[in-house]
């Protein structure tokens, strides 16, 4: 049966994992491709790099990171943030990632998702979504672009929709109002945008329990659940997850 | 011995993970997209990216395809992963107009499809089949030395929207359930094929690559010291 799956993600900047990664046992706990290995131990079933590296300079040090974790990690990745056309994610699938996450540059522009997956398989395209709940009556999310800090006005729902269409692989939904909250994942927004599009849904934004993940699969309706602060704080282990997940008859890979 | 296994590029994208894992598992491999440097391999390794009718367009019309069954006919063992298992069977459909079918290898007897959506009791299920799902061997996987070592209803990381149908059960090594049942692995001789992707599935799939290293270097031997090949070298 198909494992749900739990996905620990990493910031990383200028080839570095920045914020908050609180573990005793790692001789570098900066080094990406020790995290990974780490966490590829502790059962997790991927890894996302999410690349905050400001620097067009900077930029290179990325690619040199997922040569390296290429070399050693033998669990897929994906590498996100500042991907803007085909050649970026081009350089990025050569070094070695099994998956690009595009956003902004998408949202500018959709066709980068057909382009891209034309050109690399849609299992190598996620197409990341922030969404943010629109107030007034009724349940509607807009999709926020630039590190959520500019509102598009797009529905999300048939933004997911129309990426899906283009051949994204899979979608990246976090919730710009859980994240960072540790009050559990935005549930109606999972769900809506899951029954919607027929790819995976990685559920992000908002994890502080164990219960949380669960709810994610269960009510979410989500293919996979994404987290980073809990994980990185040693807070909730993986295993943890995943044997609370298999206790409450989600299947998963122990 | 050092065997030396060739991973075929068609340049669709990212090979690196399957020679680092090679790599991994002990093996020597090497990404070519030269006819003459995989026609003259110890092993071959196809690997997965893109559809069917694309990469079966690549390889026909560069040489390679001839240059896989050239190597295979010598005695070199075969391992396909992914679309590179599909492409080992005769035709498949994936990115063919209505009606048309693209060439495979012809490897395997059989075709390949999308996979199905629907469970048999009326269920959805997304396609694609994206993550880890039990791979379920069958008496003849149990056997089989690319599984050595390997406990039967195993995690193994899929990705993939088409499924191979061998002609013939006695082919299957492995079979995976998702909306319905499909082959996960399959054997024809010396020729071998995962859908799911053994670089990508952590130490289990570290071992399968092992394994199919082991074959490798069992059929140079054999080459060698049987004298099977043609002007074979003395031992």
């Amino acid at each position: 049966m198909l494992a749900k799956r739990v996905i620990p993600c990493l910031d990383v900047k200028d080839g570095r994992v920045v914020k908050g990664v609180n573990f005793v046992n790692l001789r570098d706990a900066g080094d990406p491709v020790e995290l990974a290995s780490f966490y590829d131990a502790q059962g997790a079933d991927e890894v996302v790099f999410l690349d905050i590296t400001a620097t067009h300079e900077g930029r290179g040090t990325v690619i040199d990171m997922a040569s390296r974790v290429s070399a050693e990690v033998r669990i897929p990745y994906a590498v996100g943030g500042g991907f803007n056309d085909v050649a970026s994610i081009r350089a990025m699938v050569a070094a070695g990632a099994d998956k690009v996450s595009v956003n902004s540059a998408a949202v500018r522009d959709p066709s980068l998702i057909t382009a891209a997956a034309a050109a690399f398989g849609s299992q190598a395209i996620l197409c990341a979504v922030d969404a943010k709940h629109v107030g007034g009556a009724g349940d509607r999310w807009s999709v926020y672009v630039h590190g959520g800090r500019v509102d598009t006005g797009i529905d999300v729902v048939q933004w997911a929709a129309e990426a899906a269409r283009r051949g994204a692989g899979e979608i990246l939904l976090t919730s710009m109002d859980r994240d960072g909250s540790r009050d559990g994942f935005d549930l109606a927004l999972t769900r809506a945008v899951s029954r919607a599009v027929d790819i995976p849904i990685i559920a992000s934004g908002g994890v502080g329990t164990l219960e949380h993940f669960a709810e994610g699969i269960i009510e979410g309706e989500a293919d996979a659940v994404l987290a980073a602060s809990v994980f990185h704080f040693g807070d909730i282990s993986i295993r943890q997850v995943k044997e609370y997940m298999a206790a409450q008859g989600i299947p998963v890979r122990l | 011995m050092s065997a030396s296994i060739v991973v075929v590029d068609y340049h669709k994208g990212n090979l690196l993970s399957v020679e680092r894992g090679l790599s991994q598992a002990g093996c020597h491999a090497v990404v070519t997209d030269e006819p003459d440097v995989i026609r003259a391999a110890d092993g071959v390794v196809l690997p997965g990216v893109g559809s069917f009718a694309d990469a079966s367009a690549y390889l026909l019309s560069s040489g390679e395809m001839i240059a896989i069954r050239d190597a295979v006919r010598r005695g070199a063992p075969f391992l396909g992963i992914c679309l590179g298992l599909q492409l080992a069977f005769d035709s498949g459909d994936e990115g063919c107009a209505p009606g048309t079918r693209a060439e495979g290898l012809g490897l395997v007897p059989g075709a390949c499809r999308r996979l199905d959506s629907e469970t048999p009791d009326g269920h959805h299920r997304k396609v694609p089949h994206v993550g880890w799902n039990n791979v379920d061997l069958t008496a003849t996987g149990v056997a089989s030395p690319l599984f050595s070592g390997i406990e039967d209803h195993g995690w193994f990381y899929f990705t993939h929207s088409y499924q191979c149908e061998p002609s013939s059960g006695a082919d299957v090594l492995a079979t995976t359930t998702y909306a319905r049942t499909f082959a996960s692995a399959v054997n024809v001789g010396g020729v071998f094929g995962t859908q799911f992707h053994p670089e990508k599935s952590s130490a289990p799939g570290l071992k399968v690559l092992e394994n199919f290293g082991g074959i490798v270097r069992e059929a140079c031997r054999d080459r060698v010291f049987g004298g099977r090949e043609q002007g074979g070298v003395g031992a």
